[in-house]
């Protein structure tokens, strides 16, 4: 047994709300540069849908993750080594900008400048990408709200595979959201299929991450993560992916996704995990007992023997109690109600989902029934066969009965706290039918419908020798307490080393946001020049006041 | 060895060889983020699938002859029985496929560069102009072995280029036999000796990373958070009155 620790997350999906807070300010902290201007860390779906990129779950096509080959080995799908090797000069399986989204931004200057005239001058669109004048035709969430409609969500690929004719009318469809980040896998396929070994996994907390310096753009990772998780730079030349905002869990605080998170649907915690066993584990068979298998690898922490082999693995005595009071592991292992997103990927994602029993609640409520009884909610779980089939296409490799079970409990919760909320005595068979008992579900509630930020967020600082965390946060404010331009290629730079604009060290980000601002104040082009160092660094922003740059300083007012 | 001859053939090479070495050396430590292949695969895919695996796979395999041409000596594949005609046949007709794979490789690769807007836009100055070294080379060289050919003269280069360009590694440049050599040989090889000069500081040195490592490495990185590279400079000295929060 080698016990690792890994940092995950759970989305609770009844509660999104489809605002896309979250990846508005994850492009604020990380994305808002050339060269990324497409890219979104964290995105959110509405399912069914095509997704960003576009049908990007379509493995046939795009042959991301892994597959078992003839002889029953876990395989790279696109290929081994030797043919990513052979086809390394150009990547056949790559998607193309149109298959996320042509970039664009307007041109806002005609609306002041422009002569008097009959008309009102109009912005346009223009392509961040060529500079020209272009037709929006897509983006990241082009298909936002449009579940049911049937010309774009027929192409969705999650739909076909369950292979049933689906009445796409709006009067009878569902949807819900799925907001998506690199799910940091146990397993990932984006790092086995890099041929620089510029992907790594830390040891310590399972953040995958991409070392730009040793990066050398071969564009191999884009391919092999099936979530279409990494992208490429088209600038720096450079693959660039969630960092699970590594500087800020380092420190204990959440992400920024999670942080500004309206619904507050995600919970971050560390897991612990049996790393030998990732592999066998990974090589399940039957793809519909990848879900059990992984969910087998996670270690309980409660367990004596698990805390020797932790403390054997050099894992810190307050990693192990995180583990403990992880609510990752709570949803996961205790309540049963976080599945993974496609395990038969298998690459063993670690940002976990509750689905949404919403689509059901709607449907029970607009037909007239109490959606809330119990027995109404139970018989409508397995009527409702659609969402339920779709919904394990997406969780659980196809497997219906995982899904109804979560569901299940989420409406046995809401029958018995509603019998608890209401005074009356709280029908004990509701909690037994699901297999719980009344505690469980009295916690289960207390963390998915009133947990505090304590309780949602257990993140256990980093240990550095020699080193507290606040000497880490001061690293994380660089700007405010160093002088920001103390390093290579810095301000004095313009931004751009001697071998094009790529060149030079990677900024760090508070010097970015810097001359972001800067740059967008006094440049006199359209579109972006072309300089990295543009954007607003929400990346310190712990939730307290307000986030610093993010709102330019009010004028001066004169005295009367 | 006139003065001429000295500058071309002696100082010349040392200074590109020097240069090439002591270049790579400086930006590998300098600019490891600029270090990359910069592919402009986002912006245009369909030429780039042929032209570029045609220019790759021909230039690996020009490359290829040029070290078995240039740095195994006639005397050996001699003595394993290998005849000038038939090295002579073989090369050319090896090498004609390479270079006309090259060639017409990189004539797509340039014509995209110039009409896709978006791979125009991200070609900089340093990118054009070694274009022009690259092609320059990569050109002469085929037109003289291809001329060299038709004229039904071909001129053994193994007597002349080859054992030259060995003698620079001996630091006793023949120059002699250089001077023997035709003008289009000449040209080729100073061409050659500027594009190694040019090299580390254009995207071409992403040729020494090539992957190959990858195949023998294990699938899955794993690595500690305290193997980071230090950043250069100086660490932040931590004061107390800005601990915690």
């Amino acid at each position: 047994m080698k016990v690792m620790a890994q940092m995950a997350m759970v989305m609770n999906l009844d509660k999104c709300i489809g605002c896309h807070t979250c990846s508005v300010t994850c492009k604020q902290a990380w994305t808002n540069r050339s060269g990324v201007e497409y890219v979104w860390f964290n995105n959110v779906e509405t399912r069914p849908g095509q997704g960003y990129p576009r049908t990007y779950q379509d493995q046939e096509r795009w042959k991301g993750g892994w597959t078992l080959n003839k002889r029953g080995r876990l395989a790279l799908r696109a290929g081994g080594r030797v043919k990513k090797l052979l086809s390394i000069f150009s990547n056949p399986l790559m998607p193309g900008i149109d298959d996320y989204y042509e970039p664009w931004t307007y041109d806002y200057e005609t609306l002041t400048n422009a002569p008097a005239q009959q008309h009102t001058p109009v912005a346009r669109p223009k392509s961040l990408i060529s500079g020209k004048d272009m037709k929006i035709a897509w983006s990241a969430n082009w298909d936002d709200n449009l579940g049911g409609g049937p010309t774009l969500t027929a192409d969705d690929p999650v739909l076909k595979s369950i292979g049933e004719k689906i009445v796409l009318d709006f009067e009878q469809t569902f949807m819900f959201y799925l907001p998506r980040i690199c799910e940091h896998c146990l397993n990932p396929s984006c790092a086995a299929s890099c041929p620089s070994g510029a992907i790594y996994k830390r040891s310590e907390d399972g953040i995958v991450l991409v070392d730009q310096d040793r990066c050398r753009g071969w564009r191999m990772c884009v391919t092999g993560c099936p979530y279409k998780k990494i992208y490429f730079n088209h600038r720096t030349g450079k693959a660039e992916k969630c960092t699970f905002c590594f500087p800020r869990v380092e420190v204990g605080i959440p992400t920024v996704c999670s942080e500004t998170c309206v619904g507050r649907l995600r919970y971050i915690g560390i897991v612990l995990y049996d790393a030998d066993r990732v592999l066998e584990a990974a090589s399940t068979p039957d793809d519909k007992d990848l879900y059990a298998a992984q969910r087998s690898v996670l270690l309980d922490p409660d367990d004596p023997e698990v805390q020797r082999a932790a403390e054997e693995a050099g894992i810190p005595r307050d990693w192990v109690t995180a583990a403990q009071r992880s609510p990752v592991w709570a949803l996961i292992n205790r309540f049963e109600v976080a599945l993974p997103l496609h395990p038969e990927y298998r690459t063993m994602p670690m940002v976990w989902y509750i689905p949404p029993l919403s689509p059901v609640v709607d449907s029970l409520s607009t037909s007239g029934h109490d959606a809330e009884s119990s027995g109404n909610l139970f018989g409508a779980i397995d009527a409702l066969r659609i969402p339920i089939s779709y919904l394990a296409e997406l969780f659980t490799a196809g497997d219906p009965k995982p899904v109804r079970d979560v569901l299940a409990r989420l409406a046995a919760m809401r029958s018995f706290m509603r019998d608890v909320n209401l005074g009356r005595e709280p029908d004990v068979g509701i909690a037994d039918a699901v297999g719980m008992t009344p505690e469980d579900i009295e916690d289960m509630h207390r963390l998915l419908a009133i947990a505090k930020y304590e309780d949602r967020y257990v993140i256990p600082t980093v240990h550095v020798e020699g080193a507290d965390p606040g000497v880490l946060a001061h690293r994380l404010e660089e700007s405010a307490t160093e002088c920001s331009l103390d390093y290579d290629g810095g301000p004095g730079m313009g931004g751009s080393g001697p071998f094009g604009e790529t060149s030079g060290g990677a900024t760090p980000i508070a010097v970015e946001n810097f001359h972001m601002l800067k740059q967008r104040q006094t440049g006199d082009t359209v579109v972006d020049p072309g300089d990295r160092s543009k954007r607003v660094n929400l990346l310190n922003w712990d939730g307290k006041g307000e986030a610093k740059d993010l709102l330019p300083p009010r004028a001066e007012k004169d005295e009367p | 060895m006139t003065g001429r001859e000295q500058l071309l053939w002696v100082v010349l090479p040392y200074l590109c060889l020097v240069t090439f070495i002591g270049g790579h050396v400086w930006r590998y430590r300098y600019d490891k983020f600029g270090w990359t292949t910069r592919s402009s695969q986002m912006y245009e895919r369909r030429i780039l699938r042929i032209a570029s695996p045609l220019f790759h796979f021909g230039i690996l395999a020009a490359i290829g002859g040029h070290v078995v041409g240039i740095l195994v000596p006639k005397s050996w594949t001699e003595s394993v029985g290998v005849s000038e005609g038939a090295y002579h046949v073989v090369a050319l007709s090896l090498g004609a496929v390479a270079g006309v794979c090259t060639v017409v490789g990189m004539a797509l690769l340039i014509y995209r560069r110039r009409t896709v807007g978006p791979v125009f836009s991200a070609t900089t100055k340093n990118d054009k102009l070694m274009y022009v070294v690259l092609a320059a080379t990569i050109v002469l060289g085929l037109v003289t072995t291809v001329l060299g050919n038709v004229t039904g003269h071909p001129h053994d280069y193994r007597e002349t280029v080859a054992p030259y360009f060995r003698s620079i590694f001996w630091f006793s440049p023949d120059t002699a036999r250089i001077s023997e050599a035709p003008l289009g040989f000449q040209v080729h090889v100073e061409m050659a000796w500027l594009l190694f000069a040019l090299w580390p500081f254009t995207r071409l040195v992403h040729v020494f990373s090539a992957p190959i490592g990858y195949l023998t490495r294990p699938y899955i990185v794993y690595r500690s958070r305290e193997q980071r590279p230090a950043r250069r400079g100086w660490e932040p000295v931590s004061r107390p009155d800005q601990r915690g929060r």
